[in-house]
């Protein structure tokens, strides 16, 4: 409920914790900088928790989820380097 | 790496289980017992994930204990299998679970629920302190448990928090009825559904606002609850304070934290967290029926499937020759209520009837306990199904949904008499 959030003083106990995420990093690879965009919404460790099951198709379709169902940002021409960043460090048959 | 190795091992170990011919995987056994936190080939059951288990540590949240970290913003953090050792889950063990990241600090005296709706008589609005002295007092003890519990478990996996087995949790639930409350606004002829709505809020204005609705027939029971208290405390900030709605016997995401908006309605509520997340394939499961929802080819999950927890013993673990082996953990199921767990040594060729714990009540979960006789040297499978009062009982193999709902799978801990 958007309107009474706005309303209280959002210097929220969940500050202290959120700042813990910083210590999950993502690896080193082309397409790296595109996907910090998702820390727009959720730390990055969502990424890592859903390894390694999917192919890039399964990430593309999570990366379209965010966009067309989660309004996220990200523009249409980052979704193919997003998801084959995330299939090759994060997919199922990437880089161990 | 290293951890990967493991991994497959244990994998291969579970996977080495589901037969009779597994019982003397002793390299497997060492790597089951090198188990990373919170992870479940320990537990008898499938592992999560690689890279859940490589990201997921113990970490305490303001005013809580270190809990296995699934993801830090939204914050999802699942309970140590520790705290079920016990059939009440202590307030700072209980599981935390969050769809967006925009979670305020609530103040009991900012804090108001507003009441309405085009099925409602009149538009009321309460303030906690209200609540507490124009409404009776009611208290129930019910398990919350998320609806993608062992979520992680799920062969082939699917994507979502890849929970293990404690994004759940029982407490003692206290604060007034619902219907209560609706009673005061008054039902209009045509109301279906109920639609609440809690404080939290997504960082980006586009992304849907978790909403969720109730059949009216089902906020109208007696047990439906807008909680205050959990254990006889206020609510920890995570867990919804000041005030979240307890629907016993139906799965988590119905149970709105930080509840602000109560709206008695005419039309099926459609919004994302209805009409698309949450759902099931339509006969898997022989859960209620929420019928106002029905317009898809899918439909919203409802109530919590019967299930249960050894506790006791972990797979991989040794025990003594010729001494009884201690079989004990929890039941709970969607409120018809626990009718009998049954343990099996010897992978379900037999099965024996465990002592029931004292009975908190259909909705709670409910200890079982079983000495199996002391055995000679070797391995043996240790099995729990419990069964409900309906005749629901647990399932063998995995009933595969694409959110990954409903895990029920009967455990298998391979335990080694030495």
């Amino acid at each position: 409920m958007r309107s009474f959030a706005a309303a209280v003083v959002l210097v929220s106990a969940t500050t202290c914790a959120f700042a813990q995420e910083s210590k999950v990093v993502l690896k080193e690879g082309p397409g790296r900088d595109k996907a910090m965009q998702c820390i727009a919404c959720h730390s990055v460790d969502y990424i890592q928790m859903n390894s390694r099951f999917l192919d890039k198709t399964g990430w593309t379709a999570s990366i379209n989820k965010m966009i067309n169902v989660f309004g996220a940002p990200i523009p249409k021409e980052d979704v193919e380097t997003i998801a084959g960043y995330l299939a090759q460090h994060y997919g199922k048959s990437g880089q161990k | 790496m290293k951890s990967q190795k493991g991994t497959a091992s244990r994998r291969a170990f579970v996977a080495g289980l589901a037969g009779a011919g597994a019982l003397g995987l002793a390299g497997s056994l060492r790597q089951a017992l090198a188990a990373p936190v919170g992870g479940t080939a320990e537990l008898g059951l499938a592992e999560l994930p690689d890279g859940a288990l490589a990201e997921q540590y113990l970490y305490a949240l303001p005013g809580k204990l270190p809990l296995i970290k699934k993801t830090y913003r939204p914050p999802n953090f699942e309970t140590p299998v520790e705290y079920f050792r016990t059939p009440i889950t202590p307030n700072k063990a209980f599981f935390v679970r969050y769809h967006l990241a925009g979670i305020p600090q609530v103040k009991a005296g900012d804090w108001s629920l507003a009441v309405s709706g085009d099925a409602a008589e009149r538009d009321l609005k309460f303030s906690l302190a209200q609540l507490k002295r124009d409404f009776k007092p009611a208290q129930v003890t019910a398990v919350n448990q998320c609806s993608g519990n062992r979520r992680g478990l799920f062969e082939p996996h699917v994507p979502g928090v890849e929970w293990g087995v404690g994004a759940m949790g029982n407490a003692v639930w206290r604060g007034v009825r619902l219907k209560d409350v609706i009673a005061k606004a008054g039902v209009k002829a045509g109301a279906i559904e109920v639609v609440l709505d809690g404080a939290d809020h997504a960082p980006l204005d586009k992304t849907p606002d978790f909403v969720k609705s109730l059949p009216l027939e089902v906020a109208m029971r007696d047990e439906t609850l807008i909680a205050f208290e959990m254990n006889g405390e206020p609510l920890p900030h995570w867990n919804g304070f000041p005030a979240r709605l307890v629907v016993p016997g139906w799965t988590g995401t119905y149970w709105v934290k930080q509840l602000m908006s109560v709206k008695i309605v005419t039309q099926p509520e459609k919004n994302f967290w209805m009409s698309t997340a949450y759902r099931l394939p339509r006969g898997k499961f022989a859960t209620p029926t929420f019928k106002s929802q029905l317009y898809a080819p899918n439909e919203p999950i409802t109530a919590i499937v019967v299930n249960s927890l050894i506790t006791s013993l972990k797979s991989g673990q040794q025990v003594a020759r010729g001494k009884p082996i201690k079989v004990k953990g929890i039941a709970w199921d969607g409120g018809s209520g626990i009718d009998r767990v049954e343990i099996s040594g010897d992978l379900g060729a037999s099965w024996q009837r465990a002592a029931l714990g004292r009975d908190l009540g259909r909705y709670s979960f409910r200890e079982f306990s079983l000495d199996l006789p002391g055995r000679d040297s070797g391995a043996l499978v240790v099995m729990a199904r419990a069964t409900n009062s309906a005749g629901e009982t647990q399932v063998s193999e995995l009933i595969h949904n694409p959110a990954g709902y409903h895990h029920n799978v009967i455990q298998r801990l391979y335990v080694e008499v030495v």
